[in-house]
């Protein structure tokens, strides 16, 4: 049994069916990769995991635990952490004040009032962060504003934020989204070494196939709101439903 | 039945002034993006239009008359107008259409005083947060309102209508009820007609002309239609002198009603906020709709009747309702899903 | 720029200054002609309020235009205190700070569902609201337009107690035998402006505040990291509210009188101005801004026509009526005036207060002409002191 199952998740704006009878069954440590040309519904599927949309009809369980009507912040206290296409980062504070709050997230839950003691004296939670930091290689930019980062850095950064948490799951929504080959390629990396380091589940959402058989142990392809095809991703390069999905496979 | 119906009726007027302001705020905030808290201020500055043209054509040009002699053996002042003496039965005229006449003053100021406050003040603040947006209008608020206390003074000048108009109409009869069972100020039926008609203009020139179909196409997505180059400045712009001389014609008319005074501005600026949460920000229709249901509630709740009930409900309808809105429906009436929800 | 860094140490010492600061104002303030109880009090009174509107607007970024209404009920709840227990001004000020932290919760749990100027808007009405009522149904408790004020053949309970219930002339607020007027009432005053700069500081430094300071920045992402926002936005309104009403309490120590034009929203906006002069995120900034706007207000309406004459004397004749007419619109009764324009120019030129003022000014010197290519004051978020 995996550790997201997803059943017959239907989704409709309006006359139009985003989400058509959805399975999936992510298992626990896979690195997994939701493909799919524009408008396959893989978005809309992933907000649906984070509790912004709420399925029609259909089940998403984390653990045997229902994700359905929770709000964004328990699913993340649940451990599934989220990336955003574009990165989301706390611009106005300084990198370690950026990765000490998932920290203190954890330890302190969805709210607790601890307005007495210093941040500086949270020993547990900024040692948990400086080392994350050390890990993707921020360390020196500690006390930078993070709105000051680079793009690839600011990526680097939200995925700090997302693995101090020790999350049991994340979803990365279009990690290498709008950026140049180099930073991509940086960030290929980085998210393989996480898998080596970490070894946590992993959802990528993804259009680059480049990124995609870069990372990816396990590929669905999406087409019209309904996955078509599940594999390795040597499964998928064969396949020629996908090839059709992508209109001729040029990518592929 | 007749009761309810005056209760509509009387809170018509004042529902068109919200309705008025409120209009100008959601043009304003639809297209430029701007949360302009001196909108209440133009209102005002219309309203000293009026007053303004009223003392000037009011001048009176004094002559004594050595063949009448007072008591004290002095000549007798005769007073006169100007504009009685230039223009005989016509002055009279004008001098007593002296609050309809001001309109055509109050457009081209209005015009002008919105240009310079968009070109001179506003468009620095396109870009910068609505929290700055809020703060410089706020400050040019205060500093407006200020600067008429000093020229007019801090008390309320009353304005009078028409003669003809001056009276109230039995309006019940026209509905087929008794003689004197709904009588109605004449002006308030004209207030309510006149914007009526602006509301109606600023639809029409908003549906039929091209203009108006790039600040609508503007309104619904700032970010393309911005995409289309340097043409959409200017015509925010004009949006903005539109939106002025809406607010100033609101407020000339206003006079007859409300004796203008300095802080006239503000007090209509919050209810007019309020009347565009409830509409909806960023819905013209909203706003209307909004601005003319929240003046008749509020007729309503000044009822005797209903004040007996729940005592000062008069005072905080409009807030009552607005809080409500915004809990079971957060944008609004008739406002956009996502629009500045966030 | 070498930014100070927080550290407890710099803390404590930033808080030993500023006690000494205050403490030491009628001696540094004397030569500035402020140094006179009354003005003093009303220093510490507004910075009181102002630095507890920071901690809603400065760290959260939420902007409330409706703070005033908490100064009002403070006033109000301390003014009743008076009438029913007696003229000792503690339980009048803890009364104050719990009633209108109740008040405050309910308007903010309200308010908070929304976010943007549709909180601003909010919580304007809701002042508004306030306001109006103060004025018109609940006349019994306020006493409408005259203004609620203690009399001789109220309760007072605790003051016939202890067989202080007659008294001559005005009744005062008294702690101990001694009367919260004059310098007594400022030291009071100012006992509780460090309380509050203490209690300000620790929160400001606390993982509470971190989270605070990332609702401002980023709240979407904040909830993402599972963190629920809007229960943080409720404390840090709430702890705001309780600010406004010690400072609301505290000016009727000073003067027991409370009127509803104190809750107006020109006053909601006066402690925005206060903030943002100073600072809107910085510690000490909103109390600088509140001093020097209580300081000029001062100054600008006890100017006339007279002492004007006797500013520009030295000019010739002609241009001194000209000179004198146009100061005379910013002066006295013009107070108003020169506040609205200083709104704009604060806003337009500095939205990162004085502290961040200055502190560019430090960074331009010190890194010579290089450092202030990029001169545009809208840039400059306002920022977390370090």
């Amino acid at each position: 049994m995996g550790i997201l199952q997803v059943q017959n998740v239907n989704k409709s704006f309006g006359g139009l069916k985003a989400l058509n009878n959805v399975n999936l069954d992510i298992e626990e440590g896979a690195v997994h990769a939701i493909i799919g040309p524009n408008g396959a519904g893989k978005s809309t599927l992933l907000n649906c995991f984070v509790g912004r949309l709420r399925p029609d009809t259909g089940t998403v369980k984390f653990q045997g635990r229902s994700l359905l009507g929770l709000s964004p912040h328990q699913i993340n206290q649940a451990g599934v952490a989220r990336v955003f296409q574009t990165p989301e980062i706390f611009t106005d504070l300084s990198l370690l004040e950026n990765v000490t709050i998932p920290a203190l997230a954890v330890r302190d839950g969805a709210f607790r009032i601890n307005a007495w003691s210093r941040v500086d004296a949270q020993a547990d939670a900024r040692a948990q962060a400086e080392a994350m930091l050390e890990s993707v290689g921020l360390a020196d930019k500690r006390n930078q504003h993070a709105g000051n980062l680079s793009r690839g850095d600011k990526r680097r950064l939200e995925l700090a934020m997302c693995l101090v948490q020790d999350p049991k799951l994340v979803l990365l929504d279009e990690p290498t989204a709008g950026m140049s080959r180099a930073d991509t390629n940086a960030t290929i990396d980085l998210l393989a070494r996480m898998t080596e380091e970490h070894g946590v589940t992993k959802i990528i959402i993804e259009h680059d196939m480049h990124v995609v058989f870069s990372l990816a142990r396990r590929v669905t392809v999406m087409a019209q709101g309904t996955p078509i095809v599940e594999g390795t991703p040597e499964e998928i390069r064969g396949d020629s439903r996908v090839q059709e999905a992508y209109l001729g496979g040029a990518h592929v | 039945m007749d009761a309810i119906l005056l209760q509509i009726l009387n809170g018509l007027d004042k529902g068109g002034a919200y309705a008025l302001i409120a209009l100008g705020l959601t043009l304003v905030f639809g297209t430029l993006g701007v949360v302009n808290f001196a909108h209440g201020a133009l209102f005002m500055l219309g309203a000293f239009c009026a007053v303004t043209v009223n003392q000037l054509i009011g001048l009176e040009q004094v002559t004594q008359d050595p063949t009448q002699l007072t008591p004290w053996g002095t000549p007798v002042e005769i007073r006169e107008p100007y504009i009685v003496s230039w223009l005989g039965d016509t002055g009279l005229l004008i001098l007593e259409y002296s609050v309809p006449v001001s309109i055509l003053a109050a457009i081209p100021v209005m015009i002008v005083i919105g240009l310079v406050m968009e070109r001179g003040l506003i468009q620095f603040f396109y870009k910068r947060p609505h929290a700055e947006q809020i703060l410089v209008t706020f400050g040019l608020a205060i500093v407006l309102q200020e600067i008429i206390k000093t020229l007019f003074g801090a008390n309320p000048l009353p304005q009078t209508p028409p003669d003809a108009l001056r009276t109230a109409a039995d309006v019940g009869v026209m509905f087929g009820f008794e003689p004197g069972q709904i009588v109605y100020p004449w002006w308030r039926l004209v207030y309510f007609l006149f914007a009526a008609l602006v509301i109606g203009s600023v639809f029409a020139f908003l549906q039929l002309t091209t203009f108006g179909m790039v600040v609508r196409a503007g309104m619904a997505d700032r970010e393309t239609v911005g995409l289309f180059g340097i043409d959409i400045q200017k015509r925010f712009t004009v949006v903005f002198g539109l939106a002025a001389v809406v607010a100033g014609l609101a407020g000339v008319m206003y006079t007859p009603i409300l004796p203008p005074d300095y802080h006239m501005g503000m007090d209509f600026l919050v209810l007019s906020f309020v009347v565009v949460v409830v509409g909806g920000m960023g819905s013209l229709p909203g706003a209307v709709a909004a601005g003319f249901l929240l003046g008749i509630l509020q007729s309503f709740a000044s009822m005797t009747e209903v004040k007996s009930i729940f005592p000062g409900i008069d005072q905080i309808i409009i807030y009552l309702v607005a809080v409500v809105i915004l809990l079971v429906r957060p944008r609004g009436l008739m406002g956009r899903k996502g629009v500045m929800e966030g | 720029m070498k930014p100070v860094k927080a550290t407890a140490r710099n803390d404590h010492l930033l808080f030993v200054v500023f006690a000494v600061v205050v403490l030491a104002m009628p001696i540094w303030l004397a030569p500035l002609g402020a140094g006179y109880p009354d003005l003093m009090q009303k220093f510490a009174i507004y910075g009181l309020f102002a630095m507890g509107f920071n901690i809603l607007f400065g760290l959260t970024g939420y902007l409330s235009f409706g703070h005033a209404a908490f100064l009002g009920v403070g006033s109000y709840t301390a003014v009743w205190s008076f009438k029913l227990l007696g003229m000792n001004p503690l339980p009048a000020i803890a009364l104050a700070v719990v009633t209108t932290g109740v008040f405050a919760w309910v308007i903010g749990y309200i308010s908070l569902r929304r976010t943007g100027i549709y909180f601003s808007i909010l919580t304007l009405a809701f002042a508004q609201m306030s306001y109006n009522l103060a004025y018109s149904v609940l006349t019994p408790i306020t006493n409408g337009e005259t203004g609620l004020r203690v009399l001789n053949d109220d309760p007072r309970i605790l003051d016939h107690m202890v067989g202080r219930g007659e008294a001559d002339g005005s009744l005062v607020a008294t702690l101990f035998g001694v009367e919260m007027n004059g310098m007594p009432g400022f030291y009071f005053c100012a006992a509780f402006l460090i309380i509050g700069m203490y209690i300000s500081i620790r929160i400001f430094r606390s993982p509470f505040g971190l989270m605070l300071r990332a609702i401002k920045t980023n709240q979407n992402r904040l909830n993402y990291t599972g963190v629920s926002t809007r229960p943080y936005a409720l404390t840090a309104f709430v702890i705001s509210g309780m600010y406004a009403g010690l400072a609301g309490g505290l000016l009727c120590v000073t003067d027991p009188l409370a009127g509803a034009e104190r809750m107006q929203w020109t006053a909601s906006g006066e402690v925005v101005l206060m903030t943002i002069l100073g600072g809107a995120g910085t510690l000490v900034g909103p109390i600088i801004g509140a001093g020097l706007i209580k300081y000029s207000e001062n100054i600008f309406s006890a100017f006339n026509e007279q002492t004007l004459h006797g500013i520009f004397a030295f000019l010739p004749d002609g241009i001194e009526g000209a000179v004198v007419s146009v100061a005379g619109l910013f002066v006295g009764e013009g107070w108003h005036l020169t506040l609205g324009l200083l709104f704009m120019i604060i806003v337009i030129f500095l939205p990162g207060g004085l502290i961040e003022g200055g502190k560019r000014l430090v960074d331009m010197t010190g890194r010579g002409p290089r450092g202030g290519g990029g001169g545009r004051a809208g840039d400059a978020a306002p920022q977390a002191a370090e």
